[in-house]
C-alpha cells in the first residue's frame, strides 16, 4: 500500500514555497507536476473537481513562471490553486454544480480570478460543491458527491467541499471558496484545513454566482492561517464592479501575524457548548482553549441566547434572496431550463418565494429582517465583552454520504453554528483543533468584529505555531 | 430543535408558490414537496415567537449607503453581440428567441 507521501512539496507553506522558488530548490513546474499527479491518483475517489484545466496548459504556465523568475514577485506567483465552481471564468466551463449551467461558458472573469491571474497564481480547476451553495455536505450536486479524504464513506462538508478536499489531498496549495452560511468553514473543519469567512464587503463578489447576495462572501481556504493571510491581502479590496465592496484599507495581514496575543480575550458562548454538540468536538475545543491560555489568552464564558433563532433567520432570508437571484435562470440567454434544479434547490426557491409572497411577507421575510437587527446587536454586545468569540463549526463529525441529503430538515440543522455570522456580516476563521478517536477532523471557529480579520489570523497563527493539527494529512491510497 | 407541528401546507398553496417561482413541478414532485415544505416551514416559523417590537429591519450590512458611479460607458465590460449570444440555444438574426407573451 502506498500512502500519500510524507514529504511532499505541497505540504509546505506558501511562504516556504516562494522562498524555495527564489532559491531554485524546486520550480513551479515541479510543484504543479506533483499536484497534477495527486489529482490523477486521488481525485477519482474524492471527486473534488468538476472541471480540470488541461495539463499542457497548466504545465506551460508553470514553465513560463519559472522562466520569468521570482524576484520581486508576489508570494503567490507560480502557486497552483483552485476555484469553487461558483466563480465565472472566461471560456472555462462554470456550473455552480448545477445541470442548469452544465454547458455554460462565461464571457467574463470574476474579480477574484482576475486578481489571482495578475498575481501569477496558476488555476488548476473548478471545484465541486453544493449546487448554488445550497447545502452543507457537497451532496446537493449534479456532479456526484465529494468524498472526504479522511474517510471516503463520509461527506467533505459544504458547500465548498471540493476546494477543501483538494487542499487536504494536496491537489493544490489553496482555494477560493464562498461562504453564505458556513460554506467555507464547514468543509474546512471536516477536511482539516483552514478557511476564512471574511467580513461582508471585504472581498469583491463580482463574478461570483449569487446565492444570497446580502450574506455571500468570497474567502481563502488553505492549510494554515498564515497562508490565508497571504491570499487575503491579494484578493481583498474595493472593486468598482461590486457596489457592496468596502473602501476600508486592506492591511498587510501577513506582516503582523506574529503579534503576541497575550492580551486577547476569548469569549465562549455557553449556548454553543450545550446539547446537540458532539462530546469529542466539545472536548477538543476545550483543550484548544487551554492551549491558548498558555499563550496568555484570557477566556470567559459569554452568552449568545439568540442562537436558537439563527436557523430561522438564515433559512428565511437566504432562500428569499436565492429565489430572487435564481429567477434569472430561464434557459434563454444561457443555461438549461428550470426543471434542471435539484430538489434541495427547488425547496429553497419555494420557501423563499413563500416568505416573500403577498400575505406572508410581514410574518416571515420582514420578521426575519427584524431578527437580523437583533442578531447584529447581540454580536456587538458579545464582541464588546471579548475580542474573539470561539465556537464549534459543526455539531458532529462528518456524516456518512446519504445521511443529510435524504433528510431535508437535518440538512439545514447541520449549519447551526455557522449560519448566524453571515446575517451579521462578521468574519470567522475556521481552524483544525484535533481529531475524533476514529480519526475524523475537528475544527473550531474564531469570530471577530467587522473587519477584524487581522486579529483572527493572529490568534489562528499563534495557535498553529504550537499545534500541528493543521499539518496532518489523510492516508490515501491510489 | 423541536417545534410544534403546524398545519400541513395544502397542495393548492404549493401549486401557487411553484407558479410564482416559475417552477414547473410534476404531480409527483408536488406530492413530495408538500410534506418537506411543511416541515421546513415549521422549523422557520419558530421566528414568530421572537419579540421584535420597535425593531427596524436590516437588509444589508455594508455600512454604506447610496453607492453611485458615473453614468459612463465602460468599454471593458461590453460584450460583442456574438459574445452575448454565445451561450443561447435559440437565436435568430443576432437576437435571442423567446416565447411569445401575448397571443395574436
Amino acid at each position: 500500500m502506498q500512502f500519500l507521501k510524507n514529504n511532499m512539496l505541497a505540504d509546505k507553506s506558501i511562504s516556504e514555497i516562494a522562498r524555495a522558488f527564489r532559491d531554485k530548490e524546486f520550480s513551479s513546474e515541479d510543484l504543479v507536476k506533483e499536484c497534477l499527479a495527486n489529482i490523477e491518483k486521488y481525485n477519482p475517489q474524492i471527486n473534488a473537481f468538476i472541471t480540470k484545466i488541461d495539463k499542457d496548459i497548466v504545465l506551460s504556465e508553470a514553465r513560463q513562471k519559472d522562466r520569468q523568475g521570482f524576484a520581486g514577485k508576489s508570494l503567490l506567483f507560480g502557486i497552483p490553486y483552485v476555484l469553487k465552481d461558483s466563480y465565472v471564468t472566461r471560456g472555462i466551463m462554470t456550473t455552480a454544480a448545477s445541470n442548469v449551467l452544465k454547458n455554460y461558458l462565461p464571457q467574463y472573469d470574476a474579480t477574484v480570478y482576475c486578481k489571482l491571474k495578475e498575481t501569477g497564481a496558476i488555476l488548476l480547476g473548478k471545484m465541486n460543491m453544493d449546487a448554488w451553495g445550497h447545502g452543507g455536505s457537497s451532496e446537493n450536486t449534479d456532479f456526484s458527491p465529494v468524498h472526504n479524504p479522511w474517510d471516503l464513506t463520509r461527506v467533505a462538508g459544504g458547500s465548498s467541499g471540493g476546494p477543501a478536499a483538494a487542499i487536504a489531498a494536496r491537489m493544490c496549495l489553496f482555494a477560493i471558496g464562498e461562504d453564505t452560511g458556513g460554506s467555507i468553514r464547514n468543509p474546512a473543519a471536516w477536511c482539516n484545513i483552514t478557511g476564512l469567512k471574511v467580513s461582508y464587503g471585504r472581498v469583491s463578489r463580482y463574478g461570483c454566482i449569487a446565492y444570497a447576495s446580502s450574506f455571500d462572501t468570497v474567502g481563502p481556504m488553505a492549510k494554515s492561517a498564515e497562508d490565508c493571510a497571504i491570499i487575503l491581502e491579494t484578493i481583498a479590496g474595493h472593486d468598482m464592479y461590486d457596489g457592496t465592496s468596502s473602501k476600508n484599507e486592506v492591511p498587510r495581514y501577513s506582516q503582523k501575524l506574529a503579534t503576541p496575543i497575550k492580551n486577547v480575550t476569548v469569549g465562549m458562548p455557553e449556548e454553543f457548548f450545550q446539547k446537540g454538540l458532539d462530546r469529542e468536538i466539545k472536548k477538543a475545543i476545550e483543550t484548544a482553549v487551554e492551549k491558548l491560555q498558555k499563550l496568555g489568552v484570557k477566556s470567559k464564558v459569554i452568552s449568545l441566547p439568540m442562537i436558537e433563532y439563527g436557523i430561522p433567520v438564515y433559512y428565511l432570508i437566504g432562500p428569499s434572496e436565492t429565489s430572487s437571484n435564481l429567477a434569472r435562470y430561464d434557459g434563454i440567454r444561457y443555461g438549461e431550463t428550470r426543471s434542471n434544479f435539484t430538489g434541495e434547490t427547488m425547496r429553497r426557491i419555494m420557501i423563499g418565494t413563500y416568505a416573500l409572497s403577498a400575505g406572508y411577507y410581514d410574518a416571515y421575510y420582514k420578521k426575519a429582517q427584524k431578527a437580523r437587527t437583533l442578531f447584529i446587536r447581540e454580536y456587538e454586545k458579545a464582541l464588546n465583552e471579548c475580542d474573539v468569540i470561539l465556537m464549534p463549526v459543526n455539531p458532529t463529525p462528518p456524516t456518512k454520504i446519504g445521511e443529510l441529503i435524504n433528510d431535508p430538515v437535518q440538512n439545514l440543522l447541520a449549519d447551526i453554528y455557522t449560519v448566524s455570522q453571515n446575517p451579521v456580516g462578521v468574519p470567522s476563521l475556521a481552524i483544525p483543533c484535533g481529531f475524533t478517536k476514529s480519526g475524523l477532523p475537528i475544527g473550531m471557529q474564531l469570530v471577530g468584529k467587522m473587519f477584524a480579520e487581522e486579529k483572527l489570523l493572529q490568534v489562528g497563527y499563534a495557535y498553529q505555531q504550537m499545534n500541528s493539527w493543521h499539518n496532518q494529512k489523510p492516508k490515501l491510497t491510489p | 430543535m423541536k417545534v410544534a407541528v403546524i398545519k400541513i401546507v395544502t397542495s393548492s398553496i404549493i401549486k401557487h408558490i411553484a407558479q410564482l417561482a416559475n417552477l414547473d413541478l410534476s404531480d409527483e414532485e408536488l406530492k413530495s414537496m408538500s410534506p418537506q415544505f411543511s416541515s421546513i416551514l415549521n422549523l422557520v416559523s419558530k421566528i414568530k415567537k421572537l419579540d421584535t417590537t420597535n425593531v427596524s429591519e436590516t437588509s444589508q450590512v455594508t455600512g454604506q449607503e447610496n453607492v453611485f458611479r458615473e453614468d459612463e460607458v465602460d468599454s471593458k465590460r461590453i460584450l460583442t453581440q456574438e459574445e452575448a449570444l454565445s451561450n443561447a440555444k435559440n437565436k435568430h438574426n443576432g437576437y435571442f428567441v423567446v416565447d411569445a407573451i401575448f397571443e395574436e
